[in-house]
């Protein structure tokens, strides 16, 4: 190994430094502040080192492939990142006792999430996940107080153990037919391992993507979703809807490109039925939502059904492969800038727990800018042009229609026709008159007000001047 | 740069009206007159030098350089998107018509609101400004930007100071606009896709996608995707159940942007988009077209006949004279698209006035119940003559605006089709039955109890001058119609010569 190698392997260095210093602190003197302060400095570090790392090119071996679209996500995911600990930061701060390993658990689980989308290998993949969602389960039931983070995480763990063993039995009956374990040997191999036993890699991918829609929460394993966005502290669901859900998609994508999954089409067409399944189930349910938590759960089983779109339409593409691309780089910026910005308000109004509807009465005129934030959020989930989900979605269609996947078009503009509906009740309720429990004074937000308003500006800039963002992506 | 200035004043306008709410409450409807005001001088001003609109030259859709302003440049190269806004005799005359049922609105929201004006007058002035990019813009991507964005200020104005059932109807409206948006949106995009294959370049421009050639089956989808969107928004029968709704929960100057300008963006749309765009598939869709434009004539004429709310006849009568610009635009000739040019002027201050006027009964009596009215001339004499006046014009009375414009749509539709044309003027009887009809139950016969006991406040003079400009406005439309259709023909003759339908019988 080399100092270039180093250089391109110091995030993850970087990363695993910080959670070493933050054992070493809890073991001199444990401080909720301290610990805050280190996490974030390990943070900034490790973008910083995501740029350095980005001009070497270079082979890290079978394991991980640090590439620069790889080293984008990673940068990303550690923004995400960032954002939970901003919210984390007074989450446990009523509660008497010490919490500092609260955020030992959020660096592992970036940890796990960066090595998931530079994962060029089953071993390293499952490696990533079960880093990430162990630490994950931790987090969800952090909380002493109250059933429901408690039941979230159990629900969370049950099913991802589920979905763990099924990826780890779709390697293996992978690996029987093609006899490598790498993504790229896999791809190379699945030519002529379909030639000899065609039932053995199909029924592999299947389970593995199967595996893989539990953790996206993909109809028809959505189920657990919205008892854990429910459940979980705020800032937690934060990271869960964005960071876990953005490094397992990427990681998805990546084994379908190079394991070169996309030749069978077979595959292809469960994998559309999913689709089709997860933006009209997914958007059904959204409906009738009066928790807002639920609400965002059930529209990230649609949004990520309008991802698998892109995926789908990868094969179909032709000359414009480029395109199909960027158009999943752009929808996830976007996906999770967007939800950034809604949970941040709704960790900041709705409180820890409480994210009924009713929470949010009249917001416009007690918190103006919180609820122009929201507002704009759900515009831009809704794709609405001059915010960053319409350029996602105006990505997507031009995709869809260079594909001619007319079925995929239609249900897609269908699930977006449904959605209008309950993001605009969102914008509805907190236009009404405030509600009599929310006539009293306004919570005082101090310095949570910017990163609300940050992460609107930058909803506001991707959608309405998006070029830099079009280039940067065009580049990897 | 002065389309981008017009635009820009009405944005910042609307921020400073939303700021000064602080300082006096009555401030922001002063500051949304000024603004409109200001924004119309700006505008007349600076057409006054131009010397294509003052030698009447023709714009050709071909050629960017021969229309009144013409202004381009990069926004999002990666797509060859543009912001690209021209002007030309239609787009003009829509945009003078917006300014001024701007102000009209604003008049309408004097002592209307009282809950929070400030944001009222700023969501008003941000809705005037989608629609005008409305009008101006050229490239597609940019037009569906205001075609959504006018949505979302409009939106509030319904959702937050609207009557008893607000959240319903804004939410119709919302939805069954942007559902169809969608449908517009996939067509641009296919349009695009379509004309990259051919050219190999990524362009929105309206210019460079009038010469898209494709094959007919493509065509005839993508101007559906055109067509629905904009048909909704007319509203055309049968997408039109949003509009009862939403002009009746409106407040007041909601309802006067809504029906005076926003219903007519759908007609500008086809005019400017739907037909050049996809000649031949408009021609052979152009008899349903008509036919819905008929249905909706007498439909939203039937409808109208049995309502007892003020304001929901009024919007059937609406769905009734869109269906007169529907006729006309699929007639498709000089005569049948100067009417349905004129039908939009004329319509918008026709039912803006009547709209103001069912605002101000509703202030008054707190009912739009017209079974609640009767016999208030007696108490409001001025607004009793001001609504007879509205009403025969809405009626197509011979010497105003509305019948100048239902006549030409006619005439023209005749030489197309006659049978058409005479299905069409049916609307104009049943138009009158219901027109009286709204001014007997309200105005004359026995006072009504109810109105009895309270003395009740006639016009002041703010009604009274707003009233008198939309009146003289549409006597000028009826006894000297020449300058407007003038500057329409600019437009026309060139949109005629390029995309000739040949409709014949």
């Amino acid at each position: 190994m080399n100092s270039d190698q180093l250089l391109v392997l110091s995030p993850i260095i970087s990363l695993s430094l910080t959670a070493l210093i933050l054992m070493i602190q809890a073991s001199i003197k444990r401080d909720h502040r301290i610990a805050w302060w280190i996490s974030t400095l390990g943070l900034l570090t490790t973008l910083l080192s995501i740029y350095s790392a980005s001009n070497f090119s270079q082979d890290v071996g079978p394991l991980l492939k640090v590439d620069a679209w790889g080293l984008w996500f990673s940068a990303l995911l550690i923004f995400c990142a960032l954002i939970t600990l901003a919210l984390s930061r007074d989450i446990f701060h009523t509660q008497a006792d010490t919490k500092e390993e609260y955020y030992l658990l959020l660096i592992l689980s970036t940890l796990g999430a960066v090595v998931l989308v530079q994962a060029a290998h089953t071993a390293s993949l499952l490696l990533g996940m079960e880093l990430m969602g162990i630490a994950l389960y931790a987090m969800i039931a952090f909380p002493k107080s109250g059933d429901l983070p408690l039941e979230a995480a159990v629900k969370y763990l049950v099913l991802s153990a589920c979905a763990s063993a099924m990826l780890l039995f779709g390697f293996a009956l992978l690996y029987g037919a093609t006899g490598d374990l790498s993504f790229a040997g896999m791809g190379a191999k699945a030519a002529s391992g379909y030639l000899n036993n065609p039932l053995l890699v199909l029924a592999g991918a299947a389970i593995v993507l199967a595996g893989m829609g539990f953790k996206l929460s993909l109809v028809p394993f959505h189920m657990w979703t919205p008892d854990v966005y429910q459940g979980a502290p705020t800032a937690v669901t934060t990271f869960l809807a964005t960071l876990s859900k953005g490094a397992m998609f990427v990681a998805m994508v990546r084994l379908i490109l190079d394991g070169q999954l996309y030749r069978y089409e077979s595959l292809m067409n469960a994998l559309s039925v999913v689709a089709v399944a997860s933006m009209l189930v997914g958007n059904w349910l959204a409906l009738r939502q009066q928790q807002i938590k639920r609400l965002i759960a059930y529209s990230s089983t649609a949004h990520f059904g309008y991802l698998l779109v892109a995926i789908i339409a990868l094969p179909h593409l032709g000359d414009t492969q480029q395109l199909g691309r960027a158009a999943i780089s752009f929808y996830l910026v976007a996906y999770i800038v967007t939800t950034l910005a809604a949970l941040t308000v709704i960790a900041n109004v709705g409180g820890e727990e409480d994210s009924d509807m009713q929470a949010f009465d009249g917001l416009f005129w007690r918190h103006p800018a919180q609820a122009i934030t929201l507002a704009v959020a759900m515009l831009s989930f809704a794709g609405i042009p001059l915010t960053a989900g319409f350029m996602g979605k105006f990505y997507l269609i031009t995709l869809t229609l260079n594909a001619q996947l007319w079925l995929l078009l239609g249900t897609l503009m269908i699930g977006s026709a449904i959605a209008i509906y309950y993001y605009l009740r969102v914008i509805f309720t907190m236009s009404a008159e405030p509600h009599q429990l929310n006539k009293g004074s306004p919570t005082v937000l101090g310095w949570r007000n910017p990163v609300a308003l940050l992460l609107m500006l930058a909803v506001l800039a991707i959608g309405s001047w998006p070029q830099p963002l079009i280039d940067l992506i065009g580049r990897l | 740069m002065v389309m981008l200035n017009l635009l820009l004043i009405l944005l910042a306008g609307g921020f400073l009206a939303l700021l000064c709410e602080r300082i006096d409450k009555s401030l922001p409807r002063i500051v949304a007159l000024a603004v409109i005001i200001a924004a119309l001088i700006y505008l007349i001003t600076s057409i006054s030098g131009l010397s294509a609109l003052n030698a009447l030259q023709a714009s050709t859709p071909s050629d960017p350089s021969s229309w009144f302003m013409h202004f381009k440049t990069p926004w999002i190269p990666a797509f060859g998107i543009h912001i690209e806004l021209a002007l030309d005799g239609i787009s003009l005359l829509m945009i003078l018509l917006t300014l001024l049922l701007g102000a009209v609105a604003v008049s309408a929201s004097w002592t209307d609101i009282q809950y929070r004006q400030g944001v009222f007058e700023a969501n008003l002035l941000w809705t005037l400004a989608g629609v005008l990019g409305v009008f101006m813009a050229l490239d597609l991507f940019l037009f569906f930007l205001f075609w959504e964005i006018m949505l979302i200020p409009m939106y509030f104005m319904i959702a937050i100071w609207g009557h008893e059932n607000r959240g319903y109807a804004a939410m119709k409206f919302f939805i069954f606009t942007q559902a169809s948006g969608l449908l517009m949106l996939v067509a641009i995009l296919a349009l695009v896709a379509v004309n990259r294959e051919v050219t190999g370049v990524y362009t929105f421009s309206y210019f460079d996608l009038l010469q898209t050639k494709m094959d007919e089956t493509t065509a005839y989808w993508l101007m559906l995707g055109f067509f629905i969107s904009f048909v909704v928004k007319l509203p055309g029968f049968p997408f039109h159940t949003w509009l009862p709704d939403a002009h009746t929960q409106a407040p007041t100057a909601g309802s006067v942007i809504l029906a005076g300008i926003l219903l007519k963006t759908g007609a500008y749309g086809l005019i400017r988009f739907a037909v050049p765009l996809f000649p031949d598939a408009s021609m052979h869709f152009a008899p349903v077209a008509m036919l819905l434009g008929i249905v909706g004539i007498i439909y939203g004429a039937i409808a109208a006949l049995s309502q007892t709310d003020f304001k929901r006849l009024v919007a059937y009568s609406s769905v009734s004279h869109m269906g007169f610009i529907l006729l006309g635009v699929y007639a498709w000739n000089t005569l049948a698209l100067q009417g349905a040019i004129m039908q939009m002027i004329a319509h918008g201050f026709s039912t803006a006035a009547l709209f103001m006027i069912a605002g101000a009964l509703q202030e008054r009596l707190h009912t739009r119940d017209m079974r609640e009215m009767g016999g208030l001339w007696q108490q409001m004499p001025r607004m009793g003559a001001v609504a007879m006046f509205f009403i025969i014009a809405a009626l197509g009375l011979p010497g105003l605006g509305n019948f100048v414009a239902e006549f030409l749509i006619l005439l023209g539709v005749f030489q197309i089709n006659e049978w058409m044309a005479v299905a069409g003027a049916m609307g104009l009887i049943t138009g009158a039955v219901y027109s009286l009809i709204l001014m007997q139950r309200s105005f004359q016969g026995q006072p009504n109890t109810h109105s009895d006991k309270l003395p009740l406040a006639d016009f002041g003079p703010r009604e009274m001058l707003t009233m008198s400009l939309m009146m003289i406005a549409l006597i000028a439309l009826g006894l000297y119609p020449q300058p407007i259709l003038d500057v329409s023909q600019t437009a026309l003759g060139g949109l005629l010569d390029s995309t000739a339908l040949g409709i014949t019988q």
